[in-house]
């Protein structure tokens, strides 16, 4: 027998075994339910639902080319900012990881966004969430900036490299380097936090699934693809977020 | 290019790491800085290096005082070559490109001439076969010979070494000496401090003392080993040599 093939083996096997009594559970669960399922009602809304996907799926692409550069705005501001602008950027950043989502978007959206005359719900639900994700991008940031080395620093110094070029040529690849998996991870909260603009009626993938509800009052039928199809999106980024933890680890 | 420390002096808090420091770097001789931990040597190469300014008296380079503007300080580092005790290269660069980067953005070699340039310093310590491999897939002497090669690489009058052998073992640092002795025949100023005693005494040149972070003597090594000049030096020596 080869000893190296039943180690191979031996996960997978393992794997199968926590899948079926997940599986198991859930279904005894449902059984006892007593639920009458109705896919067929819900299977005509199949474009409606699509539509909500690809507009959640734009929604966090467009969130995420906001707040990451929004980020490190907030970053550099807390880091080298002068006086007030630090303190303004600290407050920012700790106000909104200290309250919840779901009242900061009511807030910004129905009385900072009507007071500024905004009313596409859209565009306006890029912006509050990018706000949001920019603080915890920020705090990611700030760590890897922290973290990097000093002994490097000086180094760079001593070879006599100028400013821009300490930071282009060794602080951004070292301190990406380190911030890759925590940005991943961030990202895959990003696309699930998209989810509670519903509340504004931005017509994303919720929304579509509460209205899908609504109209066929078929509640799990419109809420386990929702899950699943999140689970899509975010599914590849845990796996990113892994892989690249171990090719760090590799390198340091 | 002549260096000079004048009464130089430089604190961390309110605590001085070294205090009234005079003497004159020599020309194409070594200078070692020898005397116990702690004594103020890494302080004093890191004013001489530019890396960092006195609060009382001055570094002079060639009879003109330095200004401590960057800018000003950043042509001063990049007329010298310093070498960390741990070597301090770019982790996320393999070992040509740690020699090619300051050649590129500091000194203005387009990429060809310096990835000639940094070739021929792996072939001259011996690590052509290590060109592409990062610092951490290389032993700790390897890692200080490329440091060398960095810090060669736009071929300075003035090398700076912070006990370049001391976070080695004896094996690396018969290596990384090696190296040292072939950059001070080329007739380079070598400016080092180290507790590697013999290697101190076969380089010769001049010996600077430091102690209680004061300079307490300077003069020809050969006479330092011979008769130790002062109750400290000999203390030092006799600690040192029973290691």
């Amino acid at each position: 027998m080869n000893p190296t093939r039943t180690h191979s083996l031996l996960p997978v096997i393992s794997f199968l075994f926590v899948l079926t009594l997940l599986g198991g559970f859930l279904a005894l669960s449902f059984s006892s339910l007593h639920w009458e399922w109705h896919w067929d009602s819900v299977w005509a809304y199949r474009e409606k639902f699509l539509r909500g996907w690809l507009s959640s799926l734009l929604l966090s692409g467009a969130t995420l080319a906001v707040s990451l550069p929004l980020g490190l705005a907030l970053t550099m501001g807390r880091l080298k900012g002068w006086l007030p602008v630090r303190q303004l950027c600290a407050l920012i950043v700790e106000v909104i990881r200290g309250t919840p989502l779901l009242v900061q978007i009511l807030v910004l959206f129905y009385i900072v966004g009507s007071a500024l005359g905004l009313e596409n719900r859209f565009f306006a639900g890029i912006l509050i969430l990018s706000l949001f994700e920019a603080a915890y991008f920020s705090e990611i940031f700030r760590g890897a900036w922290l973290s990097l080395p000093q002994s490097t620093l000086t180094s760079a110094r001593a070879i006599g490299l100028t400013p821009r070029d300490t930071f282009t040529q060794v602080i951004t690849p070292l301190a990406l380097r380190n911030c890759l998996p925590s940005l991943a991870s961030q990202t895959a909260s990003l696309i699930k936090d998209s989810s509670l603009l519903s509340i504004i009626a931005v017509t994303e993938l919720t929304h579509v699934a509460q209205e899908i509800n609504a109209f066929t009052y078929s509640t799990l039928e419109s809420y386990l693809p929702l899950a699943f199809a999140y689970l899509l999106l975010t599914a590849p980024l845990s796996f990113l977020t892994r892989s690249w933890e171990k090719s760090l680890a590799y390198a340091n | 290019m002549q260096i000079e420390s004048r009464h130089a002096g430089r604190r961390y808090g309110d605590r001085w790491a070294i205090r009234d420091i005079s003497l004159v770097v020599p020309v194409r001789e070594p200078l070692l800085l020898l005397g116990p931990s702690g004594g103020g040597k890494s302080t004093l190469l890191r004013l001489l290096a530019g890396l960092e300014i006195p609060q009382e008296g001055q570094i002079l380079v060639d009879g003109k005082p330095l200004s401590p503007n960057e800018s000003d300080l950043r042509i001063h580092r990049r007329r010298l070559g310093f070498v960390f005790q741990d070597g301090n290269l770019f982790p996320h660069l393999d070992a040509l490109e740690n020699i090619t980067l300051p050649l590129i953005r500091a000194h203005g070699f387009s990429r060809a001439d310096a990835i000639v340039r940094a070739r021929r310093l792996l072939e001259r310590f011996q690590l052509v076969t290590h060109s592409n491999h990062r610092p951490a897939e290389l032993s700790g002497g390897q890692r200080q010979r490329i440091a060398l090669a960095r810090a060669m690489g736009h071929d300075p009058e003035i090398l700076i070494l912070d006990e370049p052998t001391s976070a080695l073992d004896p094996e690396m640092t018969g290596e990384v000496i090696d190296a040292l002795e072939t950059i001070r025949n080329e007739g380079k100023t070598l400016v080092l401090a180290t507790h590697a005693t013999g290697f101190a005494r076969h380089l010769g040149g001049q010996v600077a003392f430091l102690q209680d972070h004061r300079l307490t003597w300077t003069g020809p090594t050969r006479k330092f080993f011979e008769t130790p000049p002062t109750e400290g030096a000999r203390t030092y020596l006799s600690r040192i040599q029973r290691e």
